[in-house]
């Protein structure tokens, strides 16, 4: 078994969050694991992305080759694109649907999902508002990590235990409200791909 | 042992924990500030009484884990490639002094430079003050390389540098820890004159660091960082290097490369290993995360003898950081066929945050110039840097910490008054202090900005030392307190703030305006941790 993933957003939407889930989970299912991030300047705001590399056999490099990514996770759609290079052609989009609109010169949003349609493998979907129907809009990021989870070859038992891991510290209360943003992640994503197929 | 999930800077800072340092020195700076913060938050570290500490800049930091060593216990000093330049003369010197405890200096280089002025290669360092240095290719190497680390730096006697890159700094991997040390005992060294470097004494120093290069070979040889693996095909050897050796693996299947690989990972470089792949195999490729510094020793200046292929001959780029595709390009590896990025893809360049008070300073400091040509803002290294870009674009230079205040003297000397700094409230106790004095006994005309956001901002919000001490620090430098003036950076303050600038901008010697507002993101977070919720 080998996922190598990028994960992509904006400074402060998450993506760490996600890398940490996934990564616990990873642990605890005994995966090789590797997990490249960015810290500094760029996190001002800018765009973020992590390399996010499991495999039950042993893992050399910290970047993931090009053209070789199982999926791109993304909070951000036009962060979903720009890492298209690296995206096996059999590989997955999973990704926000909600732009994060902080330059001026931000494209036509329908221009960015229609180039996101055109990858045979996605799911794309409005992860700000499926958090804020569940009264948790700071779980956007944990949504689309539920979306992803049928992709990811990891039992989604060992996901949840990897929440309640991380969000432990926060209180039972936050631990629910994310459980549920992964949970709503994953039923979109069954329904999404039954629909396309 | 425990398994750990850590990045490469927090398993250099649990490695150091285990080999039971007594202290952990730095000045935070991308991409080593991890290693300091990961001590600071380790409850184990603190239960055995680890100092770890934010100095003022990376010389105090160098020159206080030496005081450490001196006093026989295990310290360690971190800090950003550039840092190396600030502590280059403690650095330099302790090659000279030598060490008693075990000593450690970590330099976290920034090839591609990610968030740095520069990409220096300190393995250049390393060999300058001719010392041992280790350079790990994944984060248990990291780990273990600390713990074997202290051990060489006291039999040897010598510190022991260790070089990484940002890839391996912030990227994360099981690391299995060791059976931890108990701290050194206070113990002077049993030369009571080995660290006072009067000519007289450093002359013999010197000659014993000569006569060690012998054995810091040795130690490279002997410890396993350095390893040759023979294969079948001699059209080709392989030297390489810290991570580059990933990079290499990760371009065959299972990691089984045909060819004969050197991999070094620690030096003085060794000898007798190059002389057997060059003499054993038709051509050398040399993979470097860095400057072509090995490729370069090999080619000499008369580049004859057999091909050698590297940053120098076109076969990977001269610069920026090494990745899993341009080594499989400089091996000759089919490329996988890959989908187009849409052109519409803009960048997304780092900005000031919303409702950071650095926008609102310059807002009015661009206001304030109007009626000034332009090119008059020497800056420095922060957050603030990020008014150069648009729509800002406030400032015009940005070289190295506490060169805003300088360059502003010179500017003004040359004849461009107004001149004018902005230097961070951190930036200014790094290296600001001493510039500002230099202004204060030359009665230069320049205004300078000291934004005060109460923390080292671009790193994270480490403590900033300047904290509370700023205008007694100016007073105390000679300012004149009238022109000591403190503003708040608030959009409703807009007007007031340009009249008082313009003022100070008019006075002809110096004076320092200190626009105050708490940086967004640690109020953010001091917010936060008040209405979290207690754990049940």
């Amino acid at each position: 078994m080998k996922k190598d993933i990028i994960l992509a957003g904006v400074g402060g939407q998450g993506i760490l969050s996600i890398a940490a889930t996934i990564s616990i989970a990873a642990m605890d299912a005994d995966l090789y694991l590797r997990q490249a991030e960015v810290h500094g300047m760029s996190q001002r705001g800018g765009a973020v992305q992590s390399h996010l590399r499991l495999s039950s056999e042993n893992i050399f490099s910290d970047l993931i080759t090009q053209g070789k990514a199982d999926m791109i996770i993304a909070i951000e759609p036009m962060e979903a694109l720009r890492y298209l290079n690296v995206l096996s052609k059999n590989g997955w989009v999973i990704t926000n649907t909600n732009p994060v609109i902080n330059i001026s010169d931000y494209p036509d949003i329908d221009d960015i999902l229609n180039e996101i349609k055109k990858v045979p493998h996605h799911v794309a979907l409005n992860a700000d508002q499926i958090a804020k129907d569940l009264g948790s809009p700071k779980s956007a990021n944990i949504v689309i990590l539920g979306a992803a989870s049928p992709h990811l070859a990891i039992d989604f038992s060992i996901l949840e235990n990897a929440i309640r891991k991380i969000f432990d510290k926060k209180g039972e209360k936050i631990v629910r409200l994310n459980l549920d943003a992964l949970n709503a992640g994953k039923e979109f994503s069954k329904k999404y791909n039954n629909k396309q197929s | 042992m425990q398994k750990l999930l850590l990045l490469g800077d927090e398993a250099i800072a649990q490695g150091g924990i285990d080999a039971g340092i007594s202290g952990i020195f730095a000045y935070p700076g991308t991409p080593s500030t991890e290693i300091t913060e990961y001590v600071q938050n380790s409850r184990e570290a603190s239960g055995k009484g680890i100092r770890a500490i934010w100095s003022a800049n990376e010389k105090t930091a160098m020159e206080t884990a030496l005081g450490m060593s001196y006093a026989g216990k295990r310290a360690m000093a971190c800090m950003k490639h550039v840092g190396l330049n600030v502590a280059a003369d403690p650095f330099i010197n302790s090659a000279m002094t030598g060490a008693n405890g075990g000593l450690i200096v970590v330099s976290a280089d920034d090839p591609s430079m990610h968030s740095s002025q520069n990409e220096q290669d300190s393995r250049f360092y390393g060999k300058f003050a001719m010392i041992p240095v280790l350079e790990p290719s994944n984060q248990q190497e990291a780990y273990d390389m600390v713990y074997y680390g202290y051990e060489l730096s006291e039999k040897l006697g010598f510190p022991v540098m260790m070089r990484i890159t940002t890839r391996l700094a912030h990227s994360r991997a099981v690391v299995i820890r060791k059976a931890p040390k108990a701290q050194n005992q206070l113990k002077l060294p049993e030369n009571i004159k080995q660290f006072i470097l009067l000519p007289v004494f450093a002359r013999k120093r010197y000659k014993i660091l000569l006569e060690n290069q012998v054995a810091f070979e040795k130690a490279g040889e002997e410890s396993g960082f350095n390893r040759y693996f023979d294969a079948e095909d001699k059209s080709l050897g392989i030297i390489a290097c810290g991570i580059a050796y990933n990079y290499l693996l990760e371009n065959y299947h299972e990691g089984k490369v045909p060819y004969p690989i050197l991999k070094i990972c620690q030096y003085p470089v060794p000898k007798r290993l190059i002389r057997r792949i060059y003499e054993e195999n038709n051509e050398l490729l040399v993979l470097e995360e860095g400057y072509p510094m090995i490729e370069e020793m090999l080619k000499g200046i008369l580049n004859i003898g057999k091909e050698v292929h590297g940053r120098l001959d076109g076969t990977l780029p001269r610069d920026g950081e090494l990745n899993p595709n341009l080594v499989g390009k400089a091996l000759g590896k089919q490329q996988e066929d890959i989908m187009d990025i849409p052109e519409f893809v803009k960048g997304r360049p780092p900005k000031l945050c919303d409702g950071c008070g650095h926008i609102d300073a310059f807002l009015a400091i661009n206001e304030a110039m109007n009626g000034y040509s332009k090119g008059r803002v020497f800056s420095d290294i922060g957050c603030y840097t990020l008014s150069a870009l648009k729509p800002l674009e406030s400032i015009n230079s940005c070289v190295d910490m506490g060169a805003s205040i300088t360059m502003a003297i010179g500017a003004a000397d040359a004849g461009l008054v107004p001149a004018v700094a902005a230097i961070g409230d951190s930036t200014f106790t790094h290296s600001g202090i001493t510039g500002l004095l230099d202004a204060v006994n030359s009665k230069s005309p320049i205004t300078v900005f000291i934004l005060d956001n109460l923390t080292t901002a671009m790193t994270g919000g480490q403590n900033s030392l300047a904290f509370g001490k700023i205008e007694e620090i100016c007073k105390g430098l000679g300012v004149k307190e009238e022109h000591i003036r403190v503003i708040t950076p608030l959009r409703k303050h807009h007007e007031e703030n340009i009249k008082l600038i313009k003022e100070e901008l008019e006075y002809n010697d110096v004076s320092v305006i200190i626009p105050r507002r708490e940086c967004i993101q640690t109020l953010n977070k001091r917010m936060r941790a008040k209405h979290k919720p207690k754990t049940e």
